[in-house]
């Protein structure tokens, strides 16, 4: 612990530093609420879409909550791990921050190969993204959640390859911050997902 | 048929135009590009264009190659005007004109989303690169880097749309794709396609130029600027920055829905499968619609500038002027449902946007008026940033009131679609934003170039603007109060419309004449800059922060981060009697973005993988999204963004300047 605290005092931040910092973060921000529109905009679509079947299958006839829990479980227990791994990072532990970057990404992976699997059945199924209005909503608000997961994966292994390589750098740090930022978020959006797809499809609403 | 689809896609000897008029366009473009490349070699300049021009992060070098780019797309777009207005002043009766149905309707397309997303887009962005840091006392955007990438994502979609005059076709479903018509059943070509990749990508462009700048005004302001001490240009960008960030990302949704539809067989908005195309016209203008007042807004900062600056006076009612900006910022969302009243939306909703769509005209009011009274009384001084002002208040008001007109929902029923409409908007965008960035060309040249453009050939263009446009837009308020539609490319001679679609096709034609004077008036100023010089870096006896500092400005900008405590700084230390600089200023080392030959890489890949979404040539988007990933990785992998910049490399900068100013004033006496 106390070896914890000399090593951040003796890190020296400057002005330049902190203001560049600042600035970094205030845009990723800025960018995430964009990202947030870009969510809204595919909610929308979906709720002005999700009774339009065509006369085919519905959500709730559809969706395997059991699955859902899992992938929800996953991506949450995700979540927790990446902040474990900033507060490694805060603790200057070059290790474990590689370790819980390593568990996020496997969790992530984990998740996405959940959410493939749901796919394939569906599609197998004769419930593909061309079946209904419904289904192409469905497809499109998930999977593009599903892709940013896929690029917050790619991220984890940079991020991870470039802390090993280079340590706790001041720039690696930073992009910790903003990884973290974005897995959270997709954290917060996958929540919505959960509840307005999911939840409320299976009681049918 | 192709044999080679795995690797072409749809790609065949077919894609070669048919018509004569494409074709021909199509060649001359590449024949032009081919000249410029070989002007390029013979003069050995392409080390130059590169180190110097394409790979420039300087925010003020970013800003000339979006102008250069909008000015070429104003052109092309133009061309297109010119067609469409021959088309409908000669295919009446048994004459069916210069075009055929399906090129007139592939020309009115390209013209308007040329001229919004490239030529007003590209001059907007231009201008904010230009003017923004400067005003605000900041030597550089927040994100350098990601500014070129911007750029470079704006030239990728410019060069997207233009390659579908020689390679396949363009959308011929108008300016906005509306499904079902945009859908793969009713347009089964590669045009829609074009017009969706180009867009998507410049969009993304947009997206990320509007964060960049919105972090800028927030964050970069020199000591002292408070925000409600912001010059009026950066308010009114802050608020237009606000709207990109909120609207563009609408747009890449719609874009990407319909890219699905017609690329996947998803069922958004076709006609079949559950789809609803009027959800996409909701989403399009959910965007559209603010996307109106991302362009207007800094036209309304740049006449603010230039009316406070050519009357001598401070700008009246600064904080009304701020209210107003934001109360159009806020209520710009709340108005889109007025492009499509017809659509059935139901009394209660049409009437609910009719009464939004009157009250957004009050704050655009308050403007003009306040304008006005800052005129009022004010030693008005007649240059040529004034003349486009001049003009601007006339036909903007003018045009503001037919749109009024036209937010009463039973008053839209009968001129929906009708050129009444297209007077209207070409009213608000040639006489609101074009004579806007005009006037800011015209006001912010000398600041770039250190020479001022020739007033004589700048006004005789505006006057060929001002007049053309009236020429060409009156006839057609009367046309569509006579029931002509939009778009029409054939008409029967027994309704009597064919004199004033003549009047119209002469005014295009005068129109034409002003950008070619404009031309000509950057060209000649060009060569006769010894006349034009500005050693004082003063040329309008300006007000705020850019104008005390050296023409053309420095590459860092300041040498010597300003502080201010004004709305008007510079303004005021000239009123200051006495005051003098002190003339020992120490100088600080700087810390300066390096130039990156990443962002045209990541371009080009766009452009691959634009084409390969277009033409299904699969692989080439793959490897274009792989390889730009791969560019990103790179980038942000590397921690060398910066160099030092050293205080004696300023000094002798600053002094060559000062010296430069010294002679200039001691021949003026002599």
């Amino acid at each position: 612990m106390s070896q914890n605290l000399s090593t951040e005092n003796s890190l020296q931040l400057s002005s330049q530093d902190l203001e560049k910092d600042s600035k970094i973060q205030f845009g990723f921000w800025v960018y995430i609420m964009t990202d947030c529109v870009l969510f809204a905009s595919l909610f929308a679509t979906y709720a002005v879409l999700h009774t339009s079947t065509f006369g085919g299958t519905s959500g709730q006839q559809l969706f395997n909550m059991h699955n859902v829990l899992a992938e929800t479980l996953l991506l949450l227990t995700s979540s927790f791990t990446c902040g474990l791994g900033i507060l490694a990072a805060r603790a200057k532990d070059k290790q474990k921050v590689i370790l819980w970057l390593l568990a996020t990404f496997l969790l992530g992976l984990a998740f996405l190969a959940l959410e493939l699997t749901e796919f394939r059945h569906l599609y197998v199924d004769g419930n593909g993204w061309t079946r209904s209005a419904f289904l192409s909503a469905f497809y499109t608000l998930v999977g593009t959640h599903g892709l940013h997961i896929t690029i917050g994966l790619i991220w984890i292994c940079t991020m991870a390859a470039r802390v090993y390589n280079a340590g706790l750098t001041k720039t690696n740090a930073r992009q910790l911050t903003l990884l973290s930022i974005f897995w959270h978020f997709l954290d917060i959006v996958w929540i919505f997902i959960f509840t307005i797809v999911y939840l409320m499809g299976a009681l049918g609403k | 048929m192709n044999n080679f689809a795995a690797i072409l896609g749809r790609l065949n000897t077919s894609a070669i135009p048919k018509d004569k008029m494409t074709l021909g366009a199509g060649v001359s473009i590449v024949l032009v590009t081919l000249a410029v490349m070989v002007f390029l070699t013979v003069t050995k300049r392409w080390k130059w264009l590169w180190t110097e021009w394409l790979t420039s992060v300087d925010p003020k070098k970013i800003g000339v190659m979006y102008i250069v780019i909008a000015l070429l797309m104003l052109i092309r777009g133009g061309s297109d005007a010119l067609m469409i207005r021959a088309q409908q002043a000669t295919s009446v009766g048994a004459s069916h004109g210069i075009l055929t149905a399906n090129t007139f309707q592939q020309v009115f397309s390209a013209h308007g989303t040329i001229m919004i997303f490239f030529a007003a887009m590209g001059l907007m962005f231009g201008l904010i690169n230009l003017v923004i840091p400067l005003q605000i006392g900041a030597r550089d955007v927040a994100f350098p880097f990601l500014n070129l990438v911007s750029f470079w994502l704006f030239a990728a979609g410019m060069v997207l749309i233009n390659l579908s005059l020689g390679i396949g076709e363009f959308s011929a479903a108008g300016w906005l794709a509306y499904p079902p018509l945009s859908e793969l059943a009713y347009s089964p070509g590669v045009g829609v396609d074009y017009w969706i990749w180009s867009l998507q990508i410049a969009g993304i462009g947009s997206l990320l130029s509007g964060i960049n700048f919105f972090v800028t005004i927030i964050k970069m302001r020199c000591p002292g600027m408070t925000l409600m001490k912001m010059p009026m240009f950066a308010w009114s960008v802050l608020a237009s920055m606000l709207l990109v960030m909120f609207a563009f990302p609408i747009l890449t949704v719609s874009l990407a829905l319909l890219a699905l539809d017609r690329t996947l067989g998803m069922h958004f908005f076709t006609a079949s499968g559950g789809g609803n195309p009027m959800m996409y016209v909701n989403l399009i203008w959910a965007w559209g619609h603010p996307e109106v007042y991302i362009l207007i807004l800094p036209a309304f900062g740049i006449f603010s500038e230039v009316v406070a600056t050519f009357s001598r006076k401070r700008l009246f009612g600064y904080t009304s002027m701020v209210w107003a900006i934001g109360v159009i910022t806020v209520l710009s969302f709340t108005v889109w449902l007025h492009h499509f009243f017809t659509m059935g939306a139901g009394a209660d909703v049409n009437g609910f946007f009719g009464i939004m769509t009157m009250i957004i005209a009050i704050p655009t009011g308050v403007k003009i008026f306040n304008w006005l009274f800052t005129m009022h009384r004010g030693k008005i001084h007649f240059g040529v940033p004034m003349y486009w002002f001049m003009g601007f208040i006339g036909l903007f008001t003018v045009g503001g009131v037919a749109g009024v007109v036209m937010s009463v929902p039973p008053a839209d029923f009968q001129l929906h679609n009708s050129l009444f409409l297209v007077a209207h908007f070409h009213n608000m965008i040639i006489g609101g934003v074009v004579f806007g960035y005009l006037a800011g060309i015209n006001y912010w040249f000398p600041k770039i170039f250190g020479f001022k453009l020739n007033e004589k050939l700048g006004k005789l263009s505006f006057w060929c603007w001002f007049i053309g446009f009236l020429v060409a837009f009156v006839p057609l308020y009367i046309l569509g109060l006579m029931g002509a539609t939009r778009r029409i490319d054939h008409y029967s001679p027994s309704l009597g419309w064919q004199p004033l679609f003549i009047v119209a096709a002469i005014g295009a034609g005068i129109i034409a004449l002003g950008v070619g004077l404009f031309v000509l008036q950057i060209l000649v100023s060009i060569f006769q800059r010894k006349n034009n010089m500005d050693y004082t870096g003063d040329p309008w006896n300006g007000r705020t922060l850019e104008w005390s500092i050296p023409s053309p400005a420095p590459f860092y900008n300041y040498a010597v981060t300003p502080v201010v405590d004004d709305i008007d700084p510079f303004w005021k230390s000239k009123q200051e009697v006495g005051h003098k600089r002190s003339t020992k200023i120490k100088y600080e080392p700087i810390t300066m973005p390096k130039n990156s030959g990443l962002p045209i890489i990541i371009g080009g890949l766009s452009v691959a993988f634009g084409f390969g979404m277009i033409w299904h040539i699969w692989w080439l988007s793959i490897v274009g999204v792989l390889a730009a990933i791969v560019c990103v990785i790179v980038r942000t992998s590397g921690d060398e963004h910066e160099y030092t910049l050293s205080a004696k490399k300023i000094e002798e900068t600053e002094k060559y300047y000062a010296d430069r100013k010294l002679t200039a004033a001691k021949k003026g006496l002599a």
